[in-house]
């Protein structure tokens, strides 16, 4: 076959809905694409785990405690399968990680936040997984097959997490008056940040077009955001919390709510290294992967001893 | 069996002697758990990090099924015993409320000295080598007492050791494998790990050492000693780890005499229960 006939086949492939397998032929630009979206989907599972882990040690209950453990575990779980995903398209884990720690790779910018109380943990898991959840549930079907596997399982788990994100909300707001008041401080602070998590608008995200084509993206940005923002709203309503949106109101004619000006800025300036935990979750990061290597050349030292010592035995 | 109505009789401080024994392997429990539950999303292998956190999630089980036996145990008390048996305010204030307890009372109102964990338990996470060293210990201790626990007269506390035997088992499994892998791996792993073990040791003393309720249920210390120090010896030699020569051991932890450690934990553990009392989460 020809470069051309190749593409035709992989084309065919994706016109079909038919898989791509890590075997198939693939364009360069579709290989580098899919590295590219799947290892910031890997980077923001590992990275997402230090908000959310900031609160383990002080989790108001064993059982929310036990919880809250299990749930970070899942997203450690989702980082492996993501990453194991990336690798099957010829890229190491090493190398990704290195991407992540020297700041070339990006991973998603709402782990930029601080977690400051309790309720963070109800709020991350009502909004940042729901938001997380509208992203995804269309890349399970989406174009490469190892990658469409992989999130197959994140989807069941994120939305287990996404209703004990709600149950927190909810039992903080039918709680005394300081839990209420800390739901809706949550809520005022995860808000617009959630509302970030779908991109940029359409006529500015660079990727939309190309991505759509390929199914690796099945909804545009803008369109995600509104499906999130109609959701979220009625559920709101149900916490009895207030929107922290001034402009927002029911839009009969369009049948979605309009909602008020996102602060783009705000997003540039958090993907650019300037949010308000940028720093400190890479070095967190750094710090586990530096005072790990000792470990990690340990277990390698070991393992070809007993290899070694296999043989001679044999 | 048991009769509620003489705080004197043998068979109230024969609750009472229970009910401690219970609290002291939930704060086992509890405090390591804590301890583990620290390394999540700092491991050193993504893989090692989730393992980890499912050892730990097992211990922070096995502590909520400890505290529920044991809150029941207190909420039989008499009266009068009751009053007694915790020092701390909140937990004075509720009990004299007539209220009963539950679980995160025992977790989140009980001062350190009312703590019963073994000291080795709550010692700081260090580095890899430490964590390892310090489940290593304590794992092979639940093995070994887990499976004299299955035979508890206690029913309940049979029960649940029963189930942590299966846990117990596969997680001695795990910190013996990194014994070895740390001690015969590199120089700097071997120098690591040895300088944990030599470092924790004294703190060992304190999970084998001879008391009445534990022998009432089964665990006998100082019978336990020799097969605990079979499985220490073994694994130590396959890693080429030299045994510690120091034979001073701390203890205290089994009265609530703790290090400054436990100080720490408990200010974090607590925080929420503490600062906003009688909420719901």
């Amino acid at each position: 076959m020809t470069v051309h006939s190749f593409q035709e086949h992989f084309d065919s492939l994706i016109d079909n809905d038919i898989a791509i397998e890590p075997k198939d032929w693939m364009p360069d630009d579709y290989r580098k694409t899919l590295i590219r979206q799947i290892s910031q989907h890997a980077h923001s599972e590992i990275i997402g785990m230090l908000p959310e882990g900031n609160w383990i040690t002080r989790a108001p209950s064993l059982r929310r405690k036990a919880v809250l453990l299990a749930k970070v575990q899942d997203e450690a779980g989702h980082g492996l399968y993501l990453y194991s995903a990336a690798e099957t398209l010829g890229v190491s884990r090493d190398e990704l990680y290195d991407q992540l720690h020297t700041g070339k790779a990006k991973y998603s910018s709402i782990f930029n936040y601080p977690t400051l109380t309790w309720a963070d943990m109800g709020a991350i898991g009502w909004l940042v997984d729901g938001a997380a959840i509208m992203n995804q549930v269309p890349l399970c079907r989406t174009s490469y097959g190892p990658y469409a596997r992989a999130m197959v399982r994140v989807c069941k788990e994120e939305s287990f997490h996404q209703r004990q994100g709600f149950e927190i909300m909810l039992t903080l707001a039918k709680g005394t008056e300081v839990q209420k008041k800390m739901a809706q401080d949550a809520f005022n602070r995860w808000w617009w940040p959630s509302l970030m998590m779908f991109g940029p608008p359409d006529a500015e995200s660079p990727h939309t077009e190309q991505s759509v084509r390929w199914r690796i993206k099945r909804l545009t940005n803008d369109e995600l955001r509104q499906k999130f923002i109609d959701v979220t709203v009625e559920q709101a309503k149900v916490l009895g919390l207030d929107v922290p949106d001034k402009d927002l109101k029911w839009n009969e004619e369009r049948g979605h709510y309009d909602f008020g000006a996102i602060n783009w800025e705000e997003f540039k300036n958090v993907v650019k290294g300037n949010g308000p935990c940028n720093k400190q979750r890479l070095d967190t990061r750094r710090k586990a992967w530096e005072e790990g290597q000792w470990v990690r050349d340990a277990a390698q030292a070991h393992a070809r001893k007993r290899k070694e010592k296999m043989a001679k035995a044999a | 069996m048991q009769s509620n109505t003489n705080t004197a009789s043998p068979s109230a401080a024969a609750a009472e002697a229970q009910l401690k024994y219970t609290l002291q392997l939930a704060d086992d429990a509890l405090i390591i758990g804590h301890r583990l539950s620290e390394w999540c999303g700092h491991g050193p292998i993504l893989e090692q990090d989730i393992a980890l956190t499912n050892t730990a999630l097992d211990h922070l089980g096995r502590a909520r099924s400890l505290y529920q036996y044991a809150a029941e145990l207190f909420n039989k008390l008499p009266s009068e015993a009751k009053n007694n048996f915790f020092t701390s305010i909140p937990m004075q204030q509720l009990i004299a409320s007539g209220n009963n307890i539950g679980e995160d009372n025992l977790a989140s109102l009980r001062d350190g000295w009312d703590y019963r964990n073994a000291l080795l338990l709550e010692q700081p996470n260090t580095d890899w080598a430490y964590t390892i060293a310090r489940s290593f210990f304590y794992d092979a201790f639940n093995y070994l007492s887990f499976k004299c626990l299955s035979d508890s007269p206690d029913a309940v506390i049979a029960a649940i050791a029963a189930k942590s035997l299966k846990e117990a088992t596969y997680h001695l499994r795990w910190s013996k494998e990194w014994v070895i892998r740390l001690g015969d791996g590199t120089e700097e792993s071997h120098m690591r790990m040895q300088k944990a073990v030599d470092d924790l040791w004294m703190y060992t003393g304190e999970l084998l050492a001879p008391e009445k309720t534990a022998r009432q249920n089964g665990v006998d210390g100082s019978a336990l000693r020799q097969p605990w120090l079979d499985i220490i010896t073994e694994v130590f030699s396959e890693a080429n780890i030299a045994m510690p020569a120091g034979t001073w051991m701390q203890e205290g932890g089994r009265d609530g005499r703790h290090t400054e450690h436990l100080g720490y934990i408990l200010a974090e553990l607590q925080f929420m229960q503490r600062a906003y009392p009688g909420m719901q989460w």
